[in-house]
This record gives structure tokens, sequence and C-alpha cells, in this order.
């Protein structure tokens, strides 16, 4: 008890400090492992967060657990139908397939000119011409995938698919190759196959947004139909699900539910073609939880080599003492305070250290920071690390820490007085 | 002050035993300045150890103060050494990284005596030995002598009730090592009990009490006339 009641004594931290401060390079020496360990994990955890965020970032554009689908041909003969049909979509599937699938949030109906359906079309400004996708969309199609607009435009709106306005939205890389540098292309004419529409809007191109390129151009749904002559036919629909739905979930609903719908065989694989965003983000997400274990791992192991570096080393550090522990006990030192002072040291150089290499590590992923955020093919943002995390590695390094340090205090008294005072 | 009877103490040296002491009946009174002699291997040093119970015996009893010193695990002997015993020894023994002052006031720590209190012991301690101005001296920065006379200053601030010196002079010239001897007259002088083992005999003579030991047993013990240094 007595031995107990030092740790909270001011004189033993004046002798603990004494001892540390005046045996400088040992002391440096022994703090640099568990430093380097610390250091890295900080580094390693903070980097994994960061990418996590990246990806995060990088895929915002989209809503996580969307997906499209689009009719192909039928490949297995079913109900009195041959093989090789098309099935096709019409508008009011639409709110059939929403009522027969509750966890579909948004469903947005396209048609394209261009992309997945024949040539892109001819899109002539004054004497400036290029072949462009065209799709044709709802305003909700913004709901699922993230459109920003540049200043003083808009997108689709309710109005434009009502009166079957001739508006169109255009990509910042239209823009770039249909008009002039500094023109504002708001409310100039563009001719689409001979038919002018006016520009209402550019968009805003966002990279990994998994859909088109910085050149298509938008029209509203109802127009593009009217031109075309789709009536009320469809190929492609982009659909999202709630937050809380399975992606994988959601693809196999939509996929048996339009199966039934469109009497296609429940074998038949290529009746419709999809793609799963969801899917996609999960494998991210996996990769991105791997870097997080990896690197608990990593941290762990290189923390627990650091403390047993201090282990070592007070370990020799005591061997050296040998005398100054002899002389200590002769003149009064009892075993329990010489083991509380070899404890405390280690316990106390493996915070000191620890601290230094949080805040360093800290201070890194500040800098990596910095010298990425204006990256952005970079996936890294926001690089930081949990405090529980922190504080996790802390307990350990000081449990750890003590737990060494009772391995060379236990060597300091096992020595008898009278031979560590021969020793010189 | 001290009584030991029919002291033994064997050292297990492989599967042969050593007998260092056999049989050693010994006392000292209050205020007596002693010197152990004997060659090298006479067992003087063993039986020092175990007089600063920093050795244990194997028969036999001894009683400081009318204290009775046996069966003491490691914190009691401790604790005892802290409270009855100082030493000084022939490799002085200071800690290289504590100042002379710091040296002194150790063992008032390991007493659980105040800091303020320790400094101003200490120096006071200093002041006898006369390295007053010296405090603040790394051991590094004292001569052989000083470090002896710190040595002894460390070994009296705990205010024990024997001081045992375990060949004090044998690493000064002989100029210094009067020097040291006269400090340790002047303490026996104020009444501190003193035993110091040594085998130079000039030395021996500046006690007043001689006790021979040869292969573990006393052969001689007599008073002494005390050859009393002057004028260091």
């Amino acid at each position: 008890m007595n031995s107990l009641k030092k740790i909270f004594d001011r004189d033993t931290w004046d002798e603990i400090f004494e001892s540390i401060s005046k045996n400088r390079t040992r002391t440096i020496i022994t703090s640099i492992g568990v430093f380097w360990g610390i250091f890295i994990y900080i580094a390693l955890a903070g980097s994994a967060t960061g990418l996590e965020n990246g990806f995060d970032d990088a895929f915002s554009g989209l809503s996580k657990n969307s997906m499209g689908v689009w009719v192909q041909r039928t490949s297995i003969p079913y109900k009195g139908f041959e093989e090789g049909r098309y099935p096709v979509f019409k508008l009011n599937d639409v709110d059939y397939l929403k009522n027969r699938v509750p966890e579909i949030q948004y469903i947005a109906p396209g048609l394209q000119a261009g992309a997945f359906s024949g040539s892109p079309p001819l899109v002539v400004r004054g004497l400036k011409s290029d072949n462009f996708n065209v799709f044709g969309n709802f305003p909700v199609y913004a709901k699922i995938s993230v459109i920003n607009i540049f200043d003083g435009g808009r997108y689709i709106n309710d109005d434009d698919i009502k009166y079957e306005r001739k508006v169109a939205v255009i990509g910042e890389g239209t823009q770039e190759r249909l008009f002039n540098v500094g023109e504002d292309p708001i409310g100039k004419y563009i001719r689409i196959n001979d038919v002018n529409f006016m520009v209402v809007g550019v968009t805003k191109f966002t990279e990994g947004s998994g859909f088109g390129s910085d050149s298509d151009i938008t029209i509203p749904y109802t127009t593009f139909a009217k031109i075309y002559n789709r009536g009320d036919q469809f190929g492609f629909m982009f659909i999202s699900g709630y937050e809380y739905v399975n992606p994988n979930y959601l693809e196999e609903t939509v996929l048996s539910t339009l199966k039934v719908m469109k009497t296609v065989s429940p074998e038949d694989d290529r009746a419709f073609g999809t793609f799963n965003i969801g899917s996609l983000f999960e494998s991210i997400i996996k990769f991105t939880r791997g870097m997080v274990f990896l690197s608990l791992v990593v941290g762990i192991a290189t923390i627990f080599a650091g403390v047993i570096g201090i282990g070592n080393i007070m370990l020799i550090a005591v061997k050296e003492r040998t005398n100054e522990l002899g002389i200590r006990r002769a003149l009064g030192a009892t075993p329990g305070e010489v083991k509380v002072q070899i404890v405390l040291e280690s316990v106390f150089l493996t915070i000191v250290a620890g601290i230094i290499g949080i805040t360093v590590g800290a201070f890194l992923l500040f800098v990596i920071n910095i010298g990425t955020s204006g990256l952005e093919d970079f996936p890294f943002t926001n690089p930081t690390v949990p405090l529980t995390i922190v504080f996790g590695a802390f307990i350990t390094m000081i449990t750890l820490g003590t737990l060494i340090g009772l391995i060379p205090a236990e060597r300091a008294v096992s020595i008898k007085p009278i031979e560590a005072l021969r020793e010189e | 002050m001290i009584e030991i009877k029919n002291l033994h103490k064997s050292y297990e040296i492989g599967a042969s035993s050593l007998h260092v002491l056999k049989g050693i009946d010994f006392s000292v009174e209050d205020g007596d300045l002693v010197a152990i002699m004997g060659s090298s291997g006479s067992g003087k040093s063993t039986l020092l150890n175990i007089l600063g119970m920093l050795d244990t015996s194997d028969t036999g009893t001894y009683d400081l103060d009318k204290i009775r010193i046996a069966d003491m695990d490691e914190k009691k002997a401790a604790n005892y050494r802290n409270k009855f015993l100082g030493f000084v020894f022939q490799s002085f023994n200071l800690i290289n990284y504590k100042n002379a002052l710091e040296n002194v006031a150790l063992p008032l720590y390991y007493q659980g005596v105040s800091r303020k209190e320790r400094q101003k012991t200490a120096l006071n301690f200093l002041d006898k030995v006369g390295l007053k101005d010296w405090a603040d001296h790394l051991p590094s920065e004292l001569s052989g002598g000083q470090k002896q006379r710190v040595a002894i200053a460390r070994a009296l601030a705990s205010n024990p009730k024997v001081l045992l010196a375990d060949e004090p002079t044998g690493a000064l010239d002989s100029k210094t090592s009067l020097e040291v001897m006269a400090l340790i007259q002047k303490i026996n002088n104020e009444g501190k009990t003193i035993l110091v083992v040594t085998h130079e005999h000039d030395i021996a003579k500046m006690c007043k009490r001689i006790v021979h030991l040869k292969d573990g047993v006393i052969v001689e013990d007599k008073k002494i006339k005390q050859n009393v240094i002057k004028n260091v």
C-alpha cells in the first residue's frame, strides 16, 4: 500500500523526472520505439479514413443504392412467346412497378439518341457543329443522379414536360464546343436534328458519377418522345431505393417483378440489362473496411513492438543502474519503492512518447489533407482518427507499458543490495 | 549498541560450501569507534554486511540497540537500514547524476521527510563535512576526498544509530585519508557509534578499539590508545 501511495507523491515524480532528464540518450532511444508505433498507427488509421471519405465524396453524385435497367432480347421461349423478342417499357409501367416494389423511392424513365440507342444526332449552333448524345428525361432524374447546374441556369422542370417545351440542358463540354469562350449560352438556341432548342442550363460534370459524359444534352422527356415518335414506350429507367434498402435486394426484386410484368421466363437472364451502383459501392466499402482493419492490425503490432522496445531498454537500463539501485536500497529504499519507480518511468516514457506520436501523426494527416484537398483525381478527404481509437491505442500503450515495465522492475529488486553495490 | 552471539555464515559455491564466519561473538558499546581488521578472505566484509542488514546470517543472533534483527523481509530490512544505519563505502557509491546536496538528501527522501526539510538538513550535514559551497556540484566535479565526505554526510543525514564504513580510505591518498579519518573521529567524538573495516594499520590505530578477524573467527579484540589526528 505504501508503495502504491508513492504514485501520487510529488517527490516520486521528481525522482522520475530527474532520472529521465539526466539520462537523456537512454530516454530518447527508449521513447522512439513507442513514438514510431503510435505515429504509424495514427497515420495509417487516418489515411484509411481519408480514403473512405474520399470514396464517399467521389460517389456523392449518386444515390448509393441506385440502379439502371434496360430492355434487351429474350433468350428463352415463355408462355407461347418465341425467344428473341424485345420487351418494351411503357410509361404506365412506372407507377405499376413502383406500387409493386415499395422499396423504390424514385423511377426516372429515360430516352436516348446516341449512347445505347443509334448514333448521336448532329447538333449545330451557328458555324459550329458536333455530334452529341441526347437524352430525354423527367425532372425526377435529378433526384437520383445529383445534377449540378452552373449559376443562372436550371434543369428540366415539370412545365417543360407538360408543355413539351423545346429547351435543353447542356454539359460543360457541349458549351465548350458549341459556344465561344466567355459567351453565356443561357437563352441561346442550338439545333438538334434541325429542331431549335433553347439552352436553359449548363451542367457541371462530376467525376465518377457513373453516367454519361461532360457533353450530354438533356431535353424534356415528352419533347423527346414527340420528336422521335416514341409514343409511351421507352427502353431505359433509372431507379433508386430508399436509403435503408439493400441494393442487391432492390435489383433482384425489380428484375423479378419486371419479368412477371413483361411475361418473361424467370430463368431468362438476358431479357433485361442492369447495372447496380450499390454493389459497386459495396465492394469499395469492403475495400476501405479492409484498409481500416489492416491499419488497426499493423498499428497495434507496431505499438506492441514499440512498447517491447521500451521494456528491452529498461532492462538494459536496470542493468546499467544496478549500482545506483543498490545504493538506493542501502539507503533505505524498499523493493516496492524501487519497483514503483522503474514501472512509473516506463509508463511515463510510454505516455510522453505516445502523446508526441499522436501529435506528430495528426500533424502529418493535417499536411496530407492540405496537400490533397485540391486534387480531384485522388479520392482522399478529411483524414481523421476517431477519438475512441486514439484513446484505445493510448490505453493499450499504458497497459503494455506497465506490464513490460514490471519485468525490469522485478529484475531490479531480484538482485541483492549487497551484490548491486559491488557492481561498478 | 551492537550485540552479536555465535554468528555463522557460509556461502554455497557450486557443490562445496565456504564457511566464512565461524561463530562470532562480538559487542559494541555506545559511542565506540571500532576498527575491524583482517586480511582479504578473513570475513570482515561479510560481518559488516550482516551488521548492515545487507546480508543475512545462517545461525546466531544479532541485536541492534536491543532490537532483535531476525527473519526480516526486504521491506523491513530497508526500513531498518534507513532508520538505524549509515553506510560509507570504499568506492563512495554516490549517485552520479545527483549533485552533492541531492545525494545527501536521498536517505531523508526514503524516510518521507518533506522536501524543504530535506534540503535544510542535507545542507546542514554538508556544512558539517565542510562542503557547503559544493552543494550543487555533481560527484564527477568533486575530488576523491570530497566525494567521501559527501558520502559521510549522506550516511549521517538520517541520524543513524551506527555508522558502518567499509574501507573508507581505500581509494584515497594518505593525506586525504587523514582528512576523512579526522572527520570520522570528530563525528565519533560527538557520540556516534562507528565501525570501520580496514586493512591498514595506521588507519586502525586512529580508532579506539581493534578487532582482528582471521579465517572467520575473532583472534584478537583489544582497546587501544587512540591516535588522535590534529591539524589536518
